[in-house]
C-alpha cells in the first residue's frame, strides 16, 4: 500500500491530523491497533477545559486550553455540551489556594466569577455543605468518540482517507535518514503487509516512544494510568472540580446521562498492561466524598483508565509533569520523513495536529494553510449514535414497533446496528461487537452489555453479519472487555447485576468453556461420544 | 398484626432450593409457611443441572464440560472438598430430583432425568449445554443431536436474542443438516414479540393451527422442529404434542434469555400447587426476624404487605439465596454480609479477591464460592464454628464452596440440599 502520508494511532490527535491534512489537500491513511480512541482518547473524563484546572501550576497549558475549547466549541458544537463548571473547596482545603486563584485565572485570560457558597450549592445541590468557596468557569464536555469519528469521516468525504483498524506496526525500514516502508499485521488474522509513505507520523500517545524506537528514534515517555469510574446517573448539570492543587478523585464530569469521577495518576511501565484497580476505584471516591458526600451510596455501573503519554523530563511524578504537547521531527536522529507528536490534552488535540500538519506539509512542499481553525467540523449522520440520549429522543419521535431496541438501557434500536453497519461495515468486514459499542451507547448502560450482547450478536447472526462461530468469539471479547472496567465496582446493585450478567454468560450458554473457534475439532469429539 | 401463624417450618427464599423444599416438607407432613421474592425462579433455564462442568484447578487449564454427572463428582471432591456435594450421598441427589420430577409432573411440567449420561442440549447462542434433567418439551432436541437426525431451527420474527441462524452456524459441526426458519406469529401485531406473549397465544388450539401452517412451507425435509421455548404456559407437553401432530414432525424446544418461559412455568406451578398442600405462600414478601436464644423458637415477621403476620416456626430453612436473591449483600468497604441473620460468611479477604481479572477465566471467580458453612445437618456454623441454631438450617446457592454457576450445578445443589435439610429435621419421614 502506498500513500502521501501515513499516520500512526487514531485517537483524537492522529483523526484530528487526517482532517487537518485533509482540508490541505493531503491524502493519508490511518492506521490503529485498536480501534478509535483505543487509548487516552477514549480513557479521558471528556472534559473540554476552560483552561482552569492548569491555572495554579501552569499557565501556558491553561492558555492554550481556553483558546482551544473555544474554538471547539464554535467549531464543533455537536460533538460539545457547553455545561459550564465549578471550583470548589471545602472545609479544610487550602485557603491561599482559595484567594490566589482567581488571579491565577486572570493571568491566563480564563474568565471567572466569584459565587457564594450557598449559591453554588443551588446550582450544584449535591455539593457537601462544607463548601467555603466556589468559581464558576467555562468548563464544558466533549464526546470523544463522536469527535474522533467525525474527523476520520471528514478526512474520507475529502480525500479518501480510510482508517485501517486492528493493524499493528511491527517495524520500519531506515535507509539514508528515510523511513522507506513501514510493516503491519493484522491483530485478527495475522496478514502482514506494508506501507509505504512520502511521511510517516506517530500519533500513539503513551506507545509514542515505542514506536519512535521501531525507526531508531527516542522520546523519554512517562505513563501514568489515571483511573475513573461512572455514575449510574447523571449527578450534576455542570464540571464540578475540587480547587486544590490537581489531584486524586478531584473532578466530576457529566457525560450526557451519566457522570465521570476521577482520576488517579499510577505510574505504569507498560501501557498495554493498563486497567483500573479496585484500590483506584476505592481512592477516587475517597477523595471526592468531602466534595459531594453522596457519592458514598451513588451506583456506579464502571470504571476505566486511560494513560498519560507524559514527556518525562528528568523525573519527577505523573502529576508534576507539563501537559504541554511535544512535537519530536526527529532530525537529532537523523530522519528526515518521520516526526512524532505525543503529551498534551484532548482538549488540545487541534493545535497539536495544525503544529504536526505544520511540519508534515513543509516536508511535502504544501503550502496550503491549516483551515481547522475556521472550518466547523461536519456533522456525519453515522457518528450521532455516540451521544447519550439521542437514541432515546428519537426512540420517543418515531416509536417504530418493528424496529426493536436491541440495547434495553440506553435505548439503541435495531436500526441504528444497521446503519452503522451499512456507513461504517467497509472499516470493519468483520464486526465485533465492541466496534459497533464503539459507535453507539451499546453495551454503556445498568448491565454494560449483559443482555445487549446476546441481542445484537444475534442481529448481526440473523442479518448475516456473522456466519460461523467467529461471532461467539465476539461475544467473548465483548463481555470479557466490558468485565475489565465492572470488576473495580463490584459492589452493591452493581454486584447483583454481574451476577445475573455471568449466570446469563456461563451458567446458561457456558461462553467461558474452550474457544468457540476452536468447534469444529470439538465436534467430533462431541460425535464420538454420542 | 393477626394472630401469629404457627408452623414446624419457616422457609426463607422462593427459588429452587426453596420451592423444593416446601415440596418436600410439605410431604412429609410439617406444616409450612414460606416466603420470598418470586422473580428469580423465573430468571431460571427451566433446564436442571447436577454438575454440568468442572473448574479449570489451576491457570492455563480450561474448564471440562462434563458428560457423566455422578461419575465426576469424585473429581469434583478432590479439587472442591468444601463443596455442598461433599455432605450429600450421590443417590439422595437423584431421590430429591425424582420427588421434585413428581411433583411438577403432577403440575403438568414433566421432566426427564438423564441416568447416569447429561443431556447435551443447544443453547441460543448456539453452544451446547451438559444438563442432566431437562424438561421433556426439549428431549426431541437432544435425541435429534444425539443422531444428528435433520432439524430445522426456527426463530419467530421480532423475538430478540433468538437467532435460529445462530443456532444453526454454531451447532453445524455437531449437527449437520440444520436448516433454519424465519416465522412471524400468527395473530401478533407485529413488532417486538416476547416468549410468555407467543407462549400464552399457544395455550388456544387455533393459534397453534395457524402457526402450524405458517411453519409448514418454511421447514422443508427436517425430521424436527426445534423452537424457542414458547410451547405454552401450563400444558406445554400437550402444546408440544398438538403442533408435532399438526406439522408432522417432533418439536421441541430450546431455552432463552431470561426472563424465559420454562421459568415462568416453574414459578406458576410451584405457586399454584404449594397453597393446596398446606403451605402458607407469601410470594413478594420477606421473612424476617432476630436468631433466637438457644431452645427457643424462631418469631418472624412476614413484610412488605399491609397487615403483617407473625410467624412461629420450630425451624427456620434459609434458601435466601446470593447477591440477586438477596441473601447475601456485598458494600463497598465491608465483608460480604448474609442479610437475614447476620450470620458469618465464608469470603475473601477483601473486595479485590471477589472477581479474578479474566471475565471468563475457566476457574471461576472467588466470590462465588462464598457463603454459609453448614455443619453435616446443613445447619449454618456460627461465629464459634458450631450450628448457629439447632433448629436452623440452609440449603441452595447460599452454601459456600460451590460456583453453580461455573460447575453447572445450581440445581444439584438447591434440590439436594434442601431435600436433605428437610430430611435431617424430620427423621423418618
Amino acid at each position: 500500500m502506498r500513500t502521501d502520508v501515513l499516520i500512526i494511532g487514531a485517537g483524537a490527535t492522529g483523526t484530528g491530523l487526517a482532517r487537518d491534512l485533509a482540508l490541505r489537500g493531503v491524502s493519508c491513511v490511518v492506521v490503529e491497533t485498536g480501534d478509535v480512541n483505543s487509548g487516552a482518547s477514549g480513557g479521558n473524563h471528556g472534559l473540554l477545559h476552560s483552561g482552569g484546572r492548569y491555572v495554579s501550576n501552569d499557565t501556558e497549558a491553561a492558555r492554550e486550553c481556553r483558546e482551544e475549547g473555544a474554538l471547539i466549541k464554535r467549531l464543533a458544537p455537536q460533538c460539545v455540551e457547553d455545561c459550564g463548571g465549578l471550583f470548589v473547596a471545602v472545609a479544610g482545603d487550602d485557603e491561599r489556594f482559595v484567594a490566589d486563584y482567581p488571579g491565577w485565572c486572570a493571568a491566563a485570560g480564563i474568565e471567572v466569577c466569584c459565587l457564594e457558597p450557598a449559591e453554588a450549592r443551588a446550582m450544584e445541590p449535591v455539593l457537601s455543605p462544607k463548601v467555603i468557596a466556589a468559581f464558576a468557569v467555562p468548563d464544558a464536555t466533549i464526546d470523544p468518540f463522536r469527535l474522533a469519528l467525525e474527523n476520520m469521516a471528514h478526512a474520507h468525504a475529502l480525500t479518501g482517507c480510510t482508517l485501517l483498524r486492528r493493524t499493528r506496526v511491527t517495524g520500519m525500514d531506515v535507509d539514508a535518514g528515510r523511513v522507506v516502508r513501514v510493516h503491519t499485521v493484522n491483530t485478527v488474522s495475522g496478514e502482514a503487509g506494508t506501507i509505504e509513505a512520502a511521511q510517516v507520523v506517530s500519533a500513539t500517545g503513551a506507545w509514542a516512544g515505542r514506536v519512535a524506537a521501531l525507526a531508531g528514534a527516542h522520546i523519554p515517555m512517562l505513563c501514568s494510568q489515571g483511573t475513573l469510574l461512572v455514575t449510574h446517573e447523571r449527578m450534576t448539570r455542570r464540571v464540578v472540580n475540587r480547587l486544590r492543587p490537581p489531584g486524586n478523585g478531584d473532578i466530576l464530569v457529566p457525560g450526557g446521562t451519566v457522570s465521570i469521577l476521577g482520576t488517579t495518576s499510577v505510574t505504569v511501565d507498560d501501557p498495554d498492561r493498563a486497567r483500573p484497580t479496585v484500590a483506584e476505584a476505592d481512592e477516587n471516591l475517597r477523595q471526592a466524598l468531602p466534595m459531594i458526600p453522596s457519592l458514598a451510596y451513588t451506583r456506579f455501573v464502571r470504571a476505566y483508565c486511560g494513560v498519560r503519554p507524559l514527556i518525562s523530563a528528568g523525573g519527577g511524578d505523573g502529576r508534576a509533569v507539563s501537559r504541554g504537547f511535544m512535537l519530536y521531527d526527529h532530525t537529532d536522529a537523523g530522519l528526515s520523513n518521520f516526526c512524532s507528536v505525543t503529551g498534551g490534552k484532548l482538549t488540545t488535540f487541534r493545535l497539536m495536529a495544525e503544529k504536526t500538519a505544520d511540519l508534515v506539509c513543509a516536508r511535502l512542499g504544501v503550502t496550503a494553510p491549516c483551515r481547522t481553525r475556521t472550518e466547523p467540523l461536519p456533522a456525519a449522520p453515522a457518528c450521532r449514535w455516540t451521544e447519550p440520549g439521542f437514541a432515546p429522543r428519537l426512540w420517543a419521535q418515531r416509536h417504530d414497533a418493528d424496529d426493536p431496541l436491541l440495547c434495553e438501557c440506553e435505548m439503541v434500536p435495531a436500526s441504528a446496528v444497521d446503519s452503522i453497519m451499512n456507513d461504517c461495515g467497509q472499516q470493519f468486514p468483520d464486526p465485533g461487537l465492541q466496534a459497533l459499542g464503539k459507535r453507539s451507547r451499546i453495551g454503556k448502560g445498568s448491565c454494560q452489555g449483559a443482555f445487549c450482547g446476546v441481542r445484537v450478536a444475534a442481529h448481526l447472526y440473523d442479518t448475516g453479519h456473522y456466519t460461523s462461530p467467529r461471532g461467539l468469539a465476539r461475544m467473548r471479547e465483548f463481555f470479557t472487555e466490558r468485565f475489565k472496567g465492572q470488576r473495580p465496582i463490584l459492589w452493591g446493585p452493581q454486584l447483583i447485576q454481574a451476577e445475573l450478567a455471568e449466570a446469563l454468560h456461563c451458567g446458561l450458554l457456558g461462553l467461558e468453556l474452550g474457544d468457540p473457534e476452536a468447534a469444529p475439532a470439538a465436534g467430533k469429539d462431541e460425535e464420538a461420544r454420542s | 398484626m393477626s394472630t401469629p401463624l404457627r408452623c414446624d417450618l419457616a422457609i426463607i427464599g422462593t427459588g429452587l432450593a426453596g420451592m423444593a423444599a416446601a415440596v418436600f416438607a410439605s410431604s412429609r407432613g410439617l406444616s409450612v409457611a414460606q416466603a420470598g421474592s418470586t422473580g428469580a425462579i423465573s430468571y431460571t433455564s427451566g433446564v436442571f443441572d447436577v454438575l454440568g462442568a468442572l473448574p479449570a484447578v489451576a491457570q492455563g487449564q480450561p474448564a471440562r464440560p462434563v458428560e457423566r454427572p455422578f461419575e465426576a463428582l469424585a473429581e469434583l471432591l478432590r479439587d472442591e472438598p468444601g463443596h455442598p456435594y461433599a455432605l450429600l450421598d450421590p443417590e439422595d441427589i437423584r431421590l430429591a430430583f425424582h420427588e421434585v420430577m413428581d411433583f411438577l409432573r403432577e403440575a403438568g411440567l414433566p421432566y426427564r432425568a438423564g441416568g447416569e449420561k447429561n443431556f447435551l442440549l443447544p443453547t441460543p447462542a448456539g453452544t451446547l449445554k451438559h444438563s442432566w434433567c431437562v424438561p421433556e418439551t426439549t428431549l426431541p432436541g437432544c435425541e435429534a443431536l444425539a443422531e444428528g437426525a435433520p432439524a430445522c431451527i426456527v426463530a419467530i420474527e421480532g423475538m430478540k436474542g433468538f437467532s435460529a441462524r445462530q443456532v444453526a452456524v454454531n451447532l453445524a459441526p455437531y449437527w449437520p443438516g440444520l436448516t433454519t426458519a424465519r416465522v412471524a406469529m400468527p395473530g401478533h401485531p407485529g413488532g417486538e414479540v416476547y416468549p410468555e406473549q407467543v407462549a400464552r397465544m399457544l395455550e388456544v388450539p387455533a393459534a397453534r393451527r395457524a402457526l402450524a401452517e405458517a411453519l409448514a412451507p418454511l421447514v422443508g425435509p427436517a425430521r424436527v422442529v426445534g423452537l424457542p421455548a414458547v410451547l405454552g404456559m401450563h400444558r406445554p407437553g400437550d402444546v408440544a404434542a398438538d403442533m408435532a401432530r399438526l406439522l408432522g414432525r417432533a418439536v421441541f424446544e430450546i431455552p432463552t434469555m431470561p426472563p424465559g418461559v420454562p421459568g415462568i412455568r416453574l414459578k406458576e406451578a410451584f405457586e399454584g400447587l404449594l397453597p393446596g398442600r398446606g403451605v402458607a405462600l407469601f410470594c413478594q414478601q420477606k421473612l424476617v426476624g432476630p436468631l433466637p436464644a438457644p431452645g427457643a423458637p424462631f418469631r418472624l415477621r412476614v413484610t412488605g404487605q399491609p397487615v403483617e403476620h407473625e410467624v412461629l416456626a420450630d425451624r427456620v430453612l434459609l434458601c435466601s439465596g446470593r447477591f440477586l436473591g438477596g441473601g447475601l449483600g456485598g458494600l463497598r468497604g465491608r465483608p460480604i454480609t448474609e442479610t437475614v441473620f447476620g450470620l458469618p460468611v465464608a469470603q475473601p479477604e477483601d473486595r479485590s479477591g471477589w472477581y479474578r481479572q479474566d471475565y471468563l477465566d475457566p476457574r471461576g471467580h472467588e466470590v462465588h464460592r462464598a457463603g454459609l458453612r453448614v455443619d453435616a445437618a446443613l445447619r449454618p456454623l456460627g461465629p464459634g464454628g458450631a450450628p448457629a441454631h439447632e433448629g436452623l438450617f440452609a440449603a441452595g446457592s447460599i452454601l459456600a464452596g460451590q460456583d453453580w454457576i461455573r460447575m453447572k450445578c445450581g440445581a444439584g445443589v438447591a434440590i439436594a440440599t434442601a431435600f436433605k435439610a428437610v430430611r435431617a429435621m424430620a427423621p423418618g419421614r
